[in-house]
Parts: C-alpha cells; structure tokens; sequence
C-alpha cells in the first residue's frame, strides 16, 4: 500500500468498507477501522484535531459507555455538537470507524467537540497520538486481568492519560487508586472531583473493600472540594451538591454504579461549560436513558426483559444488589470470549446469596460454571444449556407473564440482543 | 448444637493475598466439609494477628496478590516461617496458589533485580520474567487425575532438588517455560498457579485435602458421596475452550 493516499480517498474507501461490513453482517467497527489504520494512520488525529472545543477521553473500569452516554447529552444539551464513538466500540480502530461514519467525503467533521470512551489500554495508544483537553477517570477496578496483568498496571493506564491530558483531568474522589493519580500531575494542569456522600460508601466498594467484610465509612482526603458530590438516591430519583446548593432529578437511569457516575458526568460538563445552568443540566439528566445493554429494557408480550452487562465482580454485587430478583424471572448468560476475559475466577468473587430463593436459568458458553458458582451459594438451578438463544427463548416462553431480566457478559449480550430483534424492536448499534 | 466434627481452616492473609477468585477455594473447602458432614471452621490471619496454636489448625490456605500485597505480607510471613516449616513436616495439608506459592519457596527475585526471602517450605526459587504466562491450563496428575485451571503469573518456579509437581502441563505454561512441571506436592502440602477456581472445577483435590486434614484430626474420613456432576460438566466445557 502507498503510504500516503490523498485524503479524500482514505474516507472514500473507509465509507465503502464500512458499509460492506456491515452488508455482511458485522458490526461495521473493526474492520473498516483497521482499513483506515493501515492506509491512512494519521487520520484520525488529523481530523480530530480541527476541533473548536478539542477532545475528552473518558476511561476507568466501569460505566464508561454510559458515562460517555450522559456527557453527551448534557453538553447537547448546551447547545454543542458532540461527536462520539457512540457504538461501544471503545478501541482506537472503533473510533476510526465512527468518524467515518460522520464525516463528510471532503473531510469535515460537524463537531464542536469529541467525547471518547476509551478501554485503559487503548486510551493509552491513543493519548500518544491525540492529546485531550479534557479526560475523566472513573474508576480501577479488578477486570479482565489476564488482559491487563494488575489492577495497579490498569491504574498506570488511566495514570498516563492524566499525563497527556492538555487542560483538565477530571478525578473519582472516593477511589484512592484514582484520586491520588493528582498528586504526578504538573502545575499547570487542573485537577476536579466528583464524589459521594459518605453515608453511600457502602454501595461502592473500592477494590481494596472488595474482600473485607467491613463496609468503607471514610473518604480519602482530597486538596478541594468535589465539583459535584452525589447525595443520596432512591430508584427514581437523585440529589447532588453542586458548588455547596443541593439540586434534585428524577432520573430514568438504574442501578446504584449508572447513578454515581452521573455524578461523574455532571462534574465533567461543567468542566468543560462552566457557566452552564444546573438546572437546565438537571432537566437533561432526566431525560436520559440506559446505554444499550446497560439495564436497557425491551417490551416483550408487554413484560419488561432487562439486560444487565456484568463485566467484574464489583459490577456483578452491584448489580445484584441494585435490582431486586422478587417478581422476576433471572438469566445469567456467560461466555468467555476475549472481550468478555477468558478467566472464570472472578465469578467467585462475587457473592449469589441474595438469589437463594429465586432459581435461576445459566446460559453462555460457560452456563455450566456459573451454575457451579451458583451451586455452591444454595442458589437453584432451573436449568443450563450452553445455547443461549434456546435459553433465551425458553425464558420468554415459560416466564410470559413475568417481567425478566438477564445479566450477560459482552459477548453474550450482543447475542441475545440480537436474538430479542426476533421478538421486539432492538435499536441497531453499529 | 451441632456434634457435627469441627475442621478448623486457617485462611492466610485474605486482606493482602486475594486477587482472582482465591476466596473461591475457601468456600468450597467450607461447603463440601459441611455435605461430608463436619462442621467447617474458618480462621482469618492478616499481618499482626496472632497465629493460633498448631495443634488447633486442620488445614491452611493460601491465595495470589499483587506486588503491592506481596509486600505488605512478606515480613510477616517472614517472622513466622517456622510455623509453616513445622507445620508442612507434621503433615498439615496446605494449598497456596500463586503468590504465596512462591513466597512458600527458597527465594523470588523480581524481574528488577530485587530478591524477596522465602521461607523455604519448598526448595523452590523463583524468577520474574517480563512475559506473562496467562491463559487456560491443563495438568495430568498421578494423584488427582486431570486438573484443570486457569494461570497468570510472570514469576518462573524451578525445583532446587527434584521434587513432586502437582501435575504435568498438557496445555499452558506452567511453573516456567523451561520443563512442563506445574506446581509442588511436598508432603501434604500443594503449592500452584492454578488460581482462584482451582478447587471448584477438581474437587478431587479439595477432598484429599479435607480428607487429609480428617484423617490427622480423627484418625479417619468419613466422608458422603457428592453430586459433581456440575463440575464435572464445566471441566468438560473448560477442557474444549482456547488457551
């Protein structure tokens, strides 16, 4: 290949890639992602960097999909265009791909700003590449070790991407793994919060709380108030301080982790807009919806079926305990393909008791590890079956009238999600 | 109350050394002495807890860490290597995976040089290398047939002497990249990078080690029949999936 094609080639080409891909049926991400890469490598810092507002990389080990979710609508909600890699694809290549989604054939992006979520090792390729202006650190937590070796190799990860970020960096001040990501940065570099209110502590262990089995009751120190601390939360409904006033929202958005990083998000745009209204960011929040796959709700036979990705043990307890099993039908889907982490290990960390009078269904190319997990927590099996779309069709039919909820790995999820389309409208996410 | 046999387990640093799904070997120590009918008793020891008596403990237990964690406990562990000495002599049945596997040994000189003591448990040494050996693992045992696992480590075990692996690669990697031992059995003692769900998917190793500690205290095993017919339906999923 010629190192350098004219520009207009590379998106020209891209274009047609991607659209064959996704006439074959893939998800339109990688490998048009991989053209570009190779014909054209200065592409997208090329592109991105004739941004007006520049780029924010958003990374940490969960809720960066719905994270990077909620940043984008409160900054639309300012009046800004936002380009994002909106698919979920969070590798360099995905964003590629998304940009050559939304480019023009001449080359011009329609974008004030680009809002990215990034996984810990690619925001790291990326970063040496494309320097933000912004980024926001969410979390360390144990995930897919055998892919990153350690949790404290993971927080060097998000360590460089404070490094490299131009203005801002954006910090959880409940995580001392990443707060103290503060103390290498360089002065001219700022540094915000998001927090939590300490009566909360017990709904997010840390990882260094995850095998104790006291609850957290202090927070780390931090140099400056948070920008925007979360309160407290009902199913419903939150209430935030911000800049010492207190403000509530309705919200649409489940599960205790989403709740908190909306918190995340909320200090980030104000970051980036600091003289937006929080009123006006309130009413945005409301308006907001689970990311796909992330407590995302279909209608089937007029019953809810929700999906809950799981993808670490933190996240799994949390999961578990935000969303009571009583009432509903439980399926547990879990594979071990490479973006779900070969390793099974991790389902022991989690605790199952609280599904002790719930039988379950497992399902996923490792169903019968999880009901072995199960098994040795006193939780009922219904049944396992290896084949997730039998399995899946076997819930809606003997649980008709009742709503369902599924907790799936990512690779499973993209299955059953693409085996519910049969059933109900599913919202394509290439 | 019950008069169910009490089987006391000696949990090792659960705070510090706990990385991938150790707790998992405990629980199913806990679960299957309680379907073989004896009443499980679990002590945890961090750094400055007191150690109980010897003679009070049926069986010890032992996970991985990170660096960080490996250092928090080395001294500790240091200070009281004679207890383990004593202990893995009087026939105590032990698992230590990972880290503490190769803390448990003669010497574990990191990739940088530095070299961290053992307790010479084990006349094992132990290298970092750069490359991780990450992946799953398969052994053929002469005592508990095929293991099977997973394994994540970039520490090189090599045996000072000649010594009894645990069991020999069939798929993976490993005590090193040099000879296709995997882990140590000395006396009753079972050192190995399987991590984490080691014993759920072989429970044939969780039963000798129950049975061991059964044995020492009561002069005998009196064991149930278990269904295992989960597990033995995830070792066979486990054994078709790619390293």
């Amino acid at each position: 290949m010629p190192k350098h094609i004219p520009k207009p080639f590379t998106i020209i080409f891209g274009k047609a890639v991607r659209q064959a891909a996704r006439l074959r049926g893939g998800s339109g991400s990688a490998l048009p992602g991989l053209f570009v890469e190779k014909i054209d490598p200065d592409f997208v810092p090329r592109t991105l960097k004739k941004l007006p507002q520049g780029v924010v990389v958003i990374s940490g080990t969960n809720g960066k999909t719905t994270t990077t979710k909620m940043v984008v609508s409160l900054l639309e909600s300012q009046g800004l265009k936002v380009f994002t890699n909106r698919t979920g694809s969070n590798f360099v290549r995905g964003v590629a791909a998304a940009l050559l989604g939304e480019i023009s054939v001449t080359g011009k992006l329609n974008a004030d700003i680009a809002v990215l979520e990034l996984d810990e090792a690619h925001a790291v390729k990326f970063v040496n590449v494309v320097k933000p202006r912004f980024s926001l650190l969410l979390n360390v937590l144990r995930d897919q070790l055998d892919r990153f070796g350690e949790i404290d190799t993971t927080r060097t990860m998000l360590k460089v991407i404070a490094e490299n970020t131009t203005q801002t960096v954006v910090l959880n001040g409940t995580d001392t793994r990443v707060s103290s990501i503060a103390d290498t940065l360089k002065k001219e570099q700022t540094v915000e919060y998001f927090g939590l209110d300490s009566s909360l502590l017990g709904y997010f262990p840390s990882d260094d709380s995850h095998h104790t089995k006291n609850t957290p009751t202090t927070l780390p120190q931090l140099p400056k108030a948070p920008l925007v601390t979360l309160k407290s939360f009902s199913q419903s409904s939150a209430t935030y301080d911000v800049q010492e006033t207190q403000h509530t929202t309705e919200l649409q958005l489940k599960g205790a982790y989403n709740i908190f990083n909306s918190a995340a998000a909320l200090s980030l745009v104000l970051t980036i807009t600091p003289n937006a209204k929080v009123e006006k960011l309130m009413k945005a929040l409301a308006e907001i919806t689970p990311a796909f796959g992330r407590g995302e709700t279909f209608m089937v036979d007029d019953q809810p079926v929700e999906l809950v990705l799981i993808k670490n043990p933190a996240g799994f307890k949390l999961g578990l305990s935000s969303y009571s099993p009583a009432g509903y039908a439980t399926l547990i889907a879990i594979n071990d393909n490479y973006a779900d982490g070969r390793d099974m290990s991790w389902l022991w960390d989690v605790d199952f008791t609280s599904l002790k009078d719930h039988p379950v269904y497992t399902t996923g190319i490792r169903a019968d590890d999880m009901a072995l997990r199960l098994h040795y927590d006193d939780v009922a099996l219904r049944s396992s079956d290896t084949d997730i779309q039998k399995s899946v069709t076997m819930l809606l039919q003997r649980h008709a009238n009742e709503p369902k909820r599924i907790y799936c790995t990512y690779t499973a999820m993209l299955a059953i999600r693409k085996h519910l389309a049969k059933y109900t409208k599913v919202e394509d996410i290439t | 109350m019950s008069k169910k046999p009490v089987i006391t387990i000696l949990h090792l640093y659960p705070r510090d050394m706990n990385i991938y799904g150790d707790n998992g070997n405990v629980q199913v120590l806990v679960k299957r002495l309680e379907w073989h009918g004896y009443t499980p008793s679990v002590i945890e020891y961090n750094p400055e807890d007191t150690l109980p008596n010897l003679s009070d403990i049926d069986l010890i237990i032992g996970g991985g860490g990170q660096d960080s964690g490996q250092n928090v406990i080395h001294q500790d562990l240091l200070s009281n290597g004679k207890f383990f000495r004593n202990a893995a002599d009087d026939g105590l049945p032990m698992l230590l995976v990972c880290g503490l596997y190769q803390l448990f040994g003669n010497s574990f000189t990191t990739h940088t040089g530095t070299t961290l003591e053992g307790i010479r448990v084990f006349n094992t040494k132990t290298i970092g290398g750069k490359e991780r050996l990450v992946g799953n693992i398969t052994l053929e045992s002469e005592t508990f047939g095929t293991i099977i696992g997973y394994e994540n480590h970039s520490g090189q075990t090599y045996f000072e002497e000649p010594l009894t692996p645990l069991g020999l690669v069939r798929i993976g990697a490993g005590n090193n990249t040099t000879d296709d031992h995997e882990g140590v059995l000395y006396k009753n003692v079972i050192g190995t990078y399987l991590h984490g769900s080691l014993l759920p998917k072989n429970p044939a190793i969780a039963d000798y080690l129950i049975s061991t500690a059964a044995k020492r205290r009561y002069g005998e095993f009196n064991g149930q029949s278990i269904d295992d017919s989960i597990a033995m339906r995830a070792r066979t999923v486990a054994l078709t999936r790619p390293r």
